[in-house]
């Protein structure tokens, strides 16, 4: 039998090595990208000058820029509260079914989850298309007035709420019903004899015991919602009226489809230290709760 | 065949036919270096059946020239040409030869090599380039692409002619005929107005006109022509901001009316919508070139049959077209731009120039004028006959790309960041006032001009 080096007989190298793997894949995929946008975000339009931040300034000046702000923060707040409440609401649903039955309902729940956005997307820009909109001949048919889906300001930035909160909900319900499985039955059970009602169990169980669950996929879902790229990109361009812009499809348009790179890096950069501030908060308040509960 | 900004066809025959009358009988030299592999990226054409031919020319020369060529048809759909050719710059890796659309070049100047040799050879050849092209291409005092043999193409007027003379009472037909015979006052008596009320009638006959007011290519290119009409402009040709000033509000006034009769789907529209509208049989003219007429042709030939192309409505300023010049361009990461070179000489020679127009059904429009007379196809193509003698541009029209007249590198941003139709569509979509539309494109324009 062969003996093990010395080194890796002592179970804190081994642990090293084994992670090693990973702090590549963030060096390589997460902090060189980010360090990188960084620095492209303090060089000239030429990157050719350092002028420090300068770009930063430049966007606070842009009307453009702030509108995308606003929308921004607009689309991610109300796209995640949809998909909370569906995501709840279809946990709950799905709960209450015997077991045996679940795991077809959970299948097919997730199905808008698990196909890729930019196809799934595709398919709804069929479904909203501007002229030959499918929705619309229907309506039509049903002698109700075509719908502007995506050549209004409101129906537009409608339509990509609705299409990210119909990919994301099922991401909401499975970490739900994966909460509400883990909540011990015995709780219900004396509830129920002290005389309590679906809604008391509700607030005064379900609520409490799954709330860091809440709170971090909301956390998550916010980051995501925030980047969200591919919906706006298929469904609208960022139009009409530059309405429907989002930080990513801006930072697009600026930084790639116009040559601007370090603007657009700056576009990019202006969600970190929000997302960054929301994440400590979060995050602080799940750890809070969890020692509490220790 | 005018392609000079601010000349007429024929002061710009005169000057090629001096031109090439010296020069045609210059040898065309290959150089030795064709050999290995070449990878070309090319527009995917809008044409069908226009890609086939273009891979088998290029496939012929590589075997005659003993270099393996690898073609990848690109879309311009959501600017995937675009995207492609930033992500190949920046990677310093990709194809050898990349198809570049007139607001491409300026961009990628940096990583183009000069081809001034080539374009030398092709001028002592064929005579003088399009004014617009050179405008476009040559760059910092030197030419950064080879005039493409496809997708050089411009947005004309694509009209319903039955419903035109149905509805609006104008026979496109006797106002723009397929030949020499012009009535010069009936061509004078198209102008936006004159657009603008058949367009009221066929609107309410239920079969609008339609044109892109939404971030797209095709809203530039038509809103570019109307606002050069009204001698409007966002950035004059010292690169200041000119956004404020009557004639913008005039060309603003005058798009809020016609809005009114376009439907509101206009705001929504990509590229392909404007085909779709006038194939559908739903729309009764658009601004374009003759690609929504040849998929007519092959899907919905009842339509196709009464199409006619013909001169963009003159404005105030006078009668302008929007051309988009495409060129070839060899990445300074080419390994090898000797192929390239020679590549580049070939697809200028006439014999391609004539089969590429001839695959395309007269999309494709020449750079160079002594190009024009090789080919009838202007002439020849229908049904209905004669429906494309006019996309070749005839009378009095001047050219221009998106952004005009401002500097090369600042017209290709404002082309790219869709200034002027996010301006208009503010006003007539958005409803705001002319002054507070004005103000957010001079904000905007402040991002286009920086440095």
């Amino acid at each position: 039998m062969r003996v093990l080096p010395p080194l890796l007989r002592r179970k804190p190298a081994v642990a090293v090595l084994m992670c090693v793997p990973l702090f590549a894949l963030i060096l390589g995929l997460v902090a060189y990208p980010f360090f990188h946008a960084l620095f492209l975000a303090t060089l000239n339009k030429a990157e050719t000058a350092f002028v420090g931040l300068d770009n930063f300034s430049f966007l606070f000046g842009r009307q453009t820029f702030w509108m995308v702000v606003r929308q921004s923060l607009l689309f991610a707040l109300v796209a995640v509260v949809f998909k909370a409440l569906i995501g709840l609401a279809a946990a709950h649903a799905i709960n209450t079914i015997p077991t045996k039955g679940q795991r077809k309902w959970r299948g097919m729940m997730l199905i808008p989850w698990v196909i890729p956005p930019a196809l799934s997307t595709l398919g709804w820009w069929w479904l909203f298309e501007p002229t030959y909109s499918a929705i619309n001949w229907g309506l039509t048919k049903l002698a109700v007035p075509a719908v502007p889906w995506l050549s209004d300001t409101f129906w537009a930035r409608f339509s990509i709420i609705l299409v990210n909160v119909w990919v994301g909900a099922p991401f909401f319900l499975i970490m739900y019903l994966a909460a509400l499985k883990s909540i011990p039955g015995e709780l219900y059970e004396a509830a129920e004899m002290d005389g309590a009602g679906p809604w008391q169990k509700f607030f005064y169980i379900t609520l409490p015991m799954i709330r860091n669950i809440i709170a971090i996929t909301t956390l998550f879902s916010i980051i995501v919602t925030l980047a969200n790229f591919d919906i706006v990109r298929v469904l609208t361009q960022g139009g009409p009226l530059n309405t429907t812009h989002l930080f990513a499809t801006y930072a697009f348009r600026v930084g790639i489809e116009s040559g601007d790179i370090p603007l657009g890096a700056a576009v990019s950069l202006f969600m970190f230290p929000m997302l960054a501030i929301l994440a400590f908060i979060i995050l602080r308040n799940v750890r809070r709760r969890a020692a509490s509960l220790a | 065949m005018d392609l000079m900004t601010g000349s007429t066809r024929r002061t710009f025959l005169k000057a090629a036919g001096a031109a090439a009358a010296g020069t045609l009988a210059a040898p065309y030299v290959r150089t030795a270096g064709s050999a290995g592999r070449l990878r070309l990226g090319v527009i995917d054409h809008w044409v069908p059946g226009t890609n086939e031919v273009l891979q088998q020319l290029l496939e012929r020369w590589g075997e005659a020239n003993h270099v393996e060529v690898t073609v990848d048809f690109i879309t311009t759909i959501g600017n995937k040409l675009l995207l492609t050719a930033q992500a190949e710059s920046r990677a310093g890796s990709g194809h050898d030869l990349f198809a570049l659309e007139f607001h491409m070049v300026p961009m990628f100047k940096h990583r183009l090599i000069a081809v001034d040799d080539v374009v030398d050879d092709i001028v002592a050849a064929y005579g003088p380039i399009a004014e617009l092209s050179r405008q476009a291409a040559f760059l910092d005092g030197a030419w950064r692409g080879g005039p493409s043999p496809v997708m050089n193409a411009s947005a004309a007027t694509v009209a319903r002619r039955d419903l035109f003379l149905e509805h609006a009472g104008i026979d496109l037909t006797e106002w723009f005929p397929a030949g020499d015979s012009r009535d010069p006052a009936k061509v004078d008596r198209w102008d936006w107005e004159a657009f603008g009320k058949a367009a009221a009638a066929l609107h309410a006959a239920g079969r609008p006109v339609g044109a892109a007011i939404s971030p797209v290519t095709d809203s530039s290119a038509w809103l570019a022509q109307l606002f050069a009409s009204y001698g409007a402009a966002m950035v004059n040709e010292q690169g200041e901001i000119a956004a404020d000033s009557d004639t913008v509000r005039e060309a603003l006034e005058y798009l809020t009316r016609l809005a009114e009769v376009m439907p509101d789907s206009v705001y929504a529209w990509d590229d392909a919508s404007n085909n779709r509208w006038i194939i559908s049989g739903t729309g009764s003219a658009i601004f374009n070139p003759p690609s929504a007429w040849a998929v007519a042709k092959r899907d919905s030939p009842d339509v196709a049959r009464h199409l006619w192309h013909c001169d963009v409505p003159r404005g105030p300023a006078g009668r302008f077209r929007a051309f988009n010049s495409v060129f070839w361009g060899i990445w300074d990461f080419s390994e090898n731009q000797s192929a390239a070179r020679d590549l580049l000489r070939y697809v200028a020679e006439p014999e391609v120039v004539v089969a590429m127009l001839e695959a395309s059904q007269g999309y494709d429009l020449p750079l160079f004028a002594s190009h024009y007379d090789r080919t009838a196809v202007w002439a020849e193509a229908g049904p209905p006959a004669g429906g494309l003698y006019n996309y070749a541009l005839r009378g009095d029209e001047r050219t221009l790309t998106d952004g005009y007249p401002a500097p090369p590198e600042i017209a290709a941003r404002i082309s790219l960041q869709r200034v002027v139709p996010n301006l208009v569509a503010r006003v007539t979509q958005g409803g705001e006032s002319f002054d507070d539309a004005i103000g957010w494109v001079e904000n905007e324009l402040e991002g286009v001009l920086r440095s």
